[in-house]
């Protein structure tokens, strides 16, 4: 992952993006990741998936992904070629689908106030650093408690479920 | 220093003497709740985890088909049919389908699987519901879920509490819905993020078990966690009446550490509206009504005002009459025991005298999934629990929320109306 730098254009959004926008509750009983990428933000911005380009990063004021616990939401930003989501803060259910999923997402109300849409933003996920190209600033995202950033680091919680089974297995 | 009820139940499903809220804990769960959306993604992380074969503990997983039932499409008989499949495979022994079911958090209280000091997980956000009976119970997402059918624990950031205390008698025409809107309205949608909600005071000891569910379910309309009741002997009885399963009684320490102490005070409430497009955006009846506010549909049903008791208050105000011309009724009995006592009771026969169409037991209109599904520019008034940006359909729709007897009381009128004048006029 560390050397994994994310670059591409920002979507920008305001406050308390719910997950009924970013997956309307009709196409949730897809299941195929770049079928419910191509409906996503659909409630809220009806041209995202025409106009963004795969890397794109969306960024949003607090709150984001607030209401319906659907991991479709995470799923369906992802599959959209989304590479990242910016946002000055999350609702908590989405915050942990989106690490369980492996959607990289970052929380800097500082870098979310500095960016305006079409600006073109470097993240080093590795680091949390943000970077604005078009404007020439950088940003710190907030770090992720250690326990999350172990589950990121060993790619998820996949494998830590196989991990705590194999612990399992041994004692008894 | 002493803990709150969420910490008290969270130390003992760690099997730790205490937990500090921000500390990570690994928890046993009594319970793993899916439905068949969250059900249809978790089921195929379960199959991409090496080892995990089987589910932790077929007795303690609750797989209800409720949101796209029955199916309305292909697609939806698809994911209806891969979580009855895996519930046939595993053997799980709480599994309803439709006919035998009806909304999860309607279902699972009613048939004894949530009982006090249990710890409850479920693949949906209105999860938090069963904390009406002294349960913690939060929602995950559906990789969450897999872990827990595997694993029988998850692992949880202990929240730090915010204590509720609500004051008053309640008001004419003023329900646990009013209450619990002016409480999402007071916190805010991210009021309570990361945080329990522990209600307390006069106002809910009088309440209802049904007035409590009410009030736990919309928890996460504040962002909360969890939501939770101590459980009184109301509840202790409305649990054994079900099940008897043992349970532990928990309550929070008379030193219990709040992040802050909230006081509500309802003796003056009156009924509360909340408009699009958040269910924050609450305001009293009288100031809603100071326009005409004209409605294409009234929906009556959900996991927050899906129960007897709810169809009861607007079978009172609806019987005799008939609903407003151009306006369609939307109701949807929250199971199917409940769709049973109200045609033992007659209401069925009411409402549909009045002018309302009853649909089959389940979440219905409430997501926009389908039967009810607004359409461009339309309004509704709903007794449902969310109206964000195209929530029951086309994003032009708008969503208002209250309670059932304000929303019958509308439904006489066909724009939004007091339920008070409507009870006067009866009187
Ligand atoms: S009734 Fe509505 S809020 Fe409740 S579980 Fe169903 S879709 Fe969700």
């Amino acid at each position: 992952m560390a050397s994994n730098v994310l670059r591409g254009h920002a979507h920008t959004y305001g406050k308390n993006v719910d997950t009924d926008v970013i997956i309307p509750g009709k196409y949730c009983n897809i299941v195929d990741p770049a079928e419910l990428g191509k409906h996503a933000l659909e409630g809220i911005d009806a041209d995202y998936t025409a106009r963004m380009k795969p890397g794109d990063i969306i960024v949003a004021d607090s709150n984001l992904g607030c209401g319906s616990s659907r991991e479709v939401a995470p799923i369906a930003i992802k599959g959209s070629g989304t590479a990242a989501v910016i946002a000055s803060s999350f609702a908590r259910i989405f915050y942990r689908n989106a690490l369980n999923i492996g959607l990289p997402i970052f929380e800097s109300p500082e870098a979310v106030a500095g960016i305006a849409a079409g600006d073109e933003i470097e993240v080093e996920p590795a680091t949390g650093i943000v970077r604005n190209l078009t404007k020439g600033t950088q940003y710190q995202a907030a770090a992720f408690p250690p326990f999350m950033q172990a589950l990121i680091d060993t790619g998820g919680l996949l494998p830590y479920v196989e991990r705590r089974l194999a612990e399992r297995a041994a004692a008894n | 220093m002493g803990m709150t009820l969420t910490e008290k139940i969270l130390a003992r499903h760690a099997g730790l003497d205490r937990v500090e809220p921000g500390q990570i804990i690994n928890a046993n769960v009594d319970l793993v709740l899916a439905n068949e959306l969250s059900a249809a993604v978790a089921i195929g992380v379960m199959k991409q985890i090496k080892g995990a074969d089987r589910v932790f503990d077929k007795s303690k997983i609750a797989l209800v088909e409720d949101h796209f039932v029955p199916a309305k499409d292909p697609q939806s008989a698809k994911i209806a049919k891969l979580m009855k499949d895996f519930a046939v495979e595993q053997e799980i022994e709480h599994f309803f389908d439709v006919g035998r079911g009806g909304i999860e958090h309607v279902v699972l209280p009613e048939e004894g699987l949530v009982a006090p000091g249990e710890l409850i997980v479920g693949g949906d956000s209105h999860t938090c519901t069963y904390g009406a009976l002294g349960a913690f119970a939060t929602g995950m997402g559906s990789t969450d879920i897999a872990a827990a059918f595997v694993l029988g624990e998850v692992w949880i950031k202990v929240p730090s509490s915010i204590k509720i205390v609500y004051d008053g008698p309640l008001g004419d025409m003023v329900f646990a819905k009013d209450v619990m809107l002016k409480t999402v309205g007071t916190l805010g949608i991210d009021g309570a993020t990361y945080r329990a909600i522990e209600y307390h005071g006069s106002t809910v000891d009088a309440l209802s078990i049904t007035g409590r569910i009410t009030m736990a379910n919309m928890a996460i309309e504040a962002g909360a966690k969890n939501g939770i009741f101590h459980a009184d002997a109301k509840a202790i009885a409305f649990v054994k009446e079900r099940t008897d399963r043992p349970f532990v009684v928990e309550s929070a320490d008379p030193d219990a550490v709040y992040e802050r102490i909230v006081r509500i005070d309802v003796g003056s409430l009156e009924p509360q509206v909340a408009c699009p497009h958040t269910p924050d955006n609450v305001h009293g009846i009288s100031d809603v009504t100071r326009d005409d506010i004209w409605l294409d549909q009234v929906f009556i049903g959900s996991c927050t005002n899906g129960y007897i008791e709810d169809l009861r208050e607007v079978a009172k105000i609806l019987d005799g009459k008939k609903i407003a011309s151009r306006l369609r009724v939307i109701v949807n009995p929250g199971s199917q025991k409940v769709w049973m006592q109200a045609a033992t009771e007659g209401i069925l026969t009411t409402l549909a005298q009045a002018g309302c169409v009853v649909n089959t037991p389940g979440c219905g209109a409430c997501f926009g999934g389908h039967m009810g599904t607004l359409g461009e520019g339309e309004r509704c008034l709903s007794t449902t629990n969310r109206n964000y940006v195209g929530r029951m359909g086309s994003p032009t729709a708008e969503v208002y929320l209250a309670s059932p007897a304000t929303c019958a009381a509308s439904a006489l009128t066909g724009k939004i109306t007091d339920p008070r004048v409507v009870a006067l006029a009866h009187a």
